[in-house]
């Protein structure tokens, strides 16, 4: 298909041509320094919002043979702040509050009262190194039955002895494999590794398995989504 | 091919010389866009790498090579995901959207590598990098760069799928077990990585040899003088 044209006619051709690709030119935006951080925070929402999409509750995470879990001296120690917030042990409780029917203190006799779940499963790290540990405990979501936690309700918050803070999605809290964990390769968790009770979920990225465990509430509205959250990591990141 | 062609009469002196449509719009709009995004998803894949630039086991690490700060982007790790997790919908939907062109509009043929192609590629390879005669070039694409595109389009393809066997190893489990799982699949992401880089390098200098024309057609759509008329 040829046609005819003349030169002057050709460079107006090409200059609406070129005009076209203007959207590219919002692109920009992302490098205006006051328009940078709400996009990069629409972006980082709009994954979280496709994470929850994606989040099956029914699908397990691969539960690993005892020969493929890694030494417990290779499993690492990650905190934000210190490796032992100095918890009395004896006189520990976890306080549960909000949209339950018995809130109040619970004990660890009273948590490991609830049947007893052991797994192998992949703790994988934001960071991108991952390993594969033996964890033991109650499933959080006997627990929320067990203080009586309002099936409406969106988010379960925890907070730490070491001031560090986390949020779950009521979908995942309620996930078979989450557990409120107080064994690590069946031995009662160390100090170092969140002792006496700490989040232990397969289906979600390393930050959100907090440690030293002391108040857990269950919400409807999400007040603090966690620590790292707070400092720009996904709300949701599941795995 | 049925591209257009413009026949153009000089206002001046008279003289016609001609142009060809070879890239249509959206062709060119995903090109421009994924470009920018290809470049923000290095720059911060860059940076989430920094966070543990190794392959190997957390104890004891064994860094594989220490990529500097100046050249990832984000500021931190928290940072480099944000530009990653944002910037990789707009990759993907401009990958989408370039695919689902080139399949409706059948222009697929002008750049897609098919068996009768691979007779002419040691010619071209020939002329390029061993001064053999220039081949005879009836296309847009020689039998050489159709290859390259439509690799760069696999690795493409390859870099969404390995990114998201990491982003989701547990949700698509099947995904990251097809690449031997999480720890793999990582490895392959940051290669298939390399790879497209090393086909940008061959890219850019291809560009810059080509000159001007060639460069303006993926810009306006039209090829002035075109080797191939």
């Amino acid at each position: 298909m040829t046609f005819r044209t003349d030169s002057r006619q050709f460079k107006r051709l090409n200059r609406r041509e070129l005009l076209k690709l203007s959207p590219v030119l919002a692109l920009g935006a992302f490098a205006i320094p006051k328009l940078q951080k709400p996009l990069l925070k629409a972006g980082l929402g709009f994954s979280d919002w496709a994470s929850a999409r994606l989040f099956r509750s029914g699908h397990l995470a691969h539960a690993f043979a005892d020969s493929e879990v890694t030494p417990f001296a290779k499993f690492p120690i990650n905190d934000y702040d210190v490796d032992d917030p100095g918890i009395d042990l004896e006189k520990w409780t976890l306080t549960v509050s909000g949209s339950v029917q018995k809130p109040g203190d619970y004990t660890l006799a009273q948590i490991q009262a609830l049947p007893r779940f052991r797994q192998n499963t992949r703790h994988v790290c934001i960071e991108g190194w991952d390993v594969i540990g033996r964890f033991g405990g109650a499933r959080l979501v006997d627990f929320l039955k067990m203080i009586g936690a309002d099936p409406t309700a969106r988010f379960v918050e925890v907070e730490c002895a070491d001031d560090y803070y986390e949020s779950l999605d009521m979908a995942t809290a309620r996930h078979p494999q989450t557990l409120l964990c107080y064994e690590m390769y069946d031995q009662p968790l160390t100090r170092e590794h969140g002792a006496p009770l700490r989040l232990q979920i397969p289906t979600k990225i390393g930050y959100k398995q907090a440690k030293y465990l002391t108040d857990l509430k269950v919400t409807h509205v999400l007040q603090r989504a966690g620590y790292w959250e707070d400092q720009g990591y996904s709300k949701f990141y599941g795995m | 091919m049925s591209s257009q062609i413009a026949a153009i009469t000089n206002v001046k002196t008279g003289a016609i010389s001609e142009a060809v449509y070879e890239h249509p719009f959206i062709v060119r709009l995903c090109h421009w866009v994924n470009a920018v995004a290809l470049l923000i998803l290095v720059f911060s894949g860059l940076q989430i790498f920094r966070a543990f630039p190794s392959f190997g086991a957390k104890i004891p690490q064994k860094d594989l090579l220490h990529w500097p700060k100046a050249y990832a982007l984000g500021g931190w790790l928290g940072g480099g995901l944000q530009w990653h997790l944002t910037f990789m919908w707009i990759y993907i939907g401009t990958g989408l959207l370039y695919i689902g062109y080139e399949i409706f509009s059948r222009n697929y043929r002008q750049v897609l590598f098919t068996p009768r192609d691979i007779r002419g590629v040691w010619p071209m390879v020939h002329h390029y990098f061993f001064f053999g005669p220039e081949p005879y070039v009836r296309e847009a694409y020689n039998p050489l760069q159709k290859l390259a595109y439509t690799s760069a389009i696999l690795l493409g393809i390859l870099s969404v799928i390995t990114g998201v066997a990491i982003w989701k190893p547990v949700q698509f489990s099947w995904l990251a077990w097809l690449m031997g799982g999480f720890h793999w699949a990582r490895l392959w992401h940051f290669a298939v990585m390399w790879a497209i880089l090393a086909f940008l390098f061959g890219h850019l200098v291809m560009v810059v040899l080509h000159g001007w024309n060639n460069f303006v057609s993926m810009v306006t759509g039209w090829k002035k003088d075109p080797e191939y008329l």
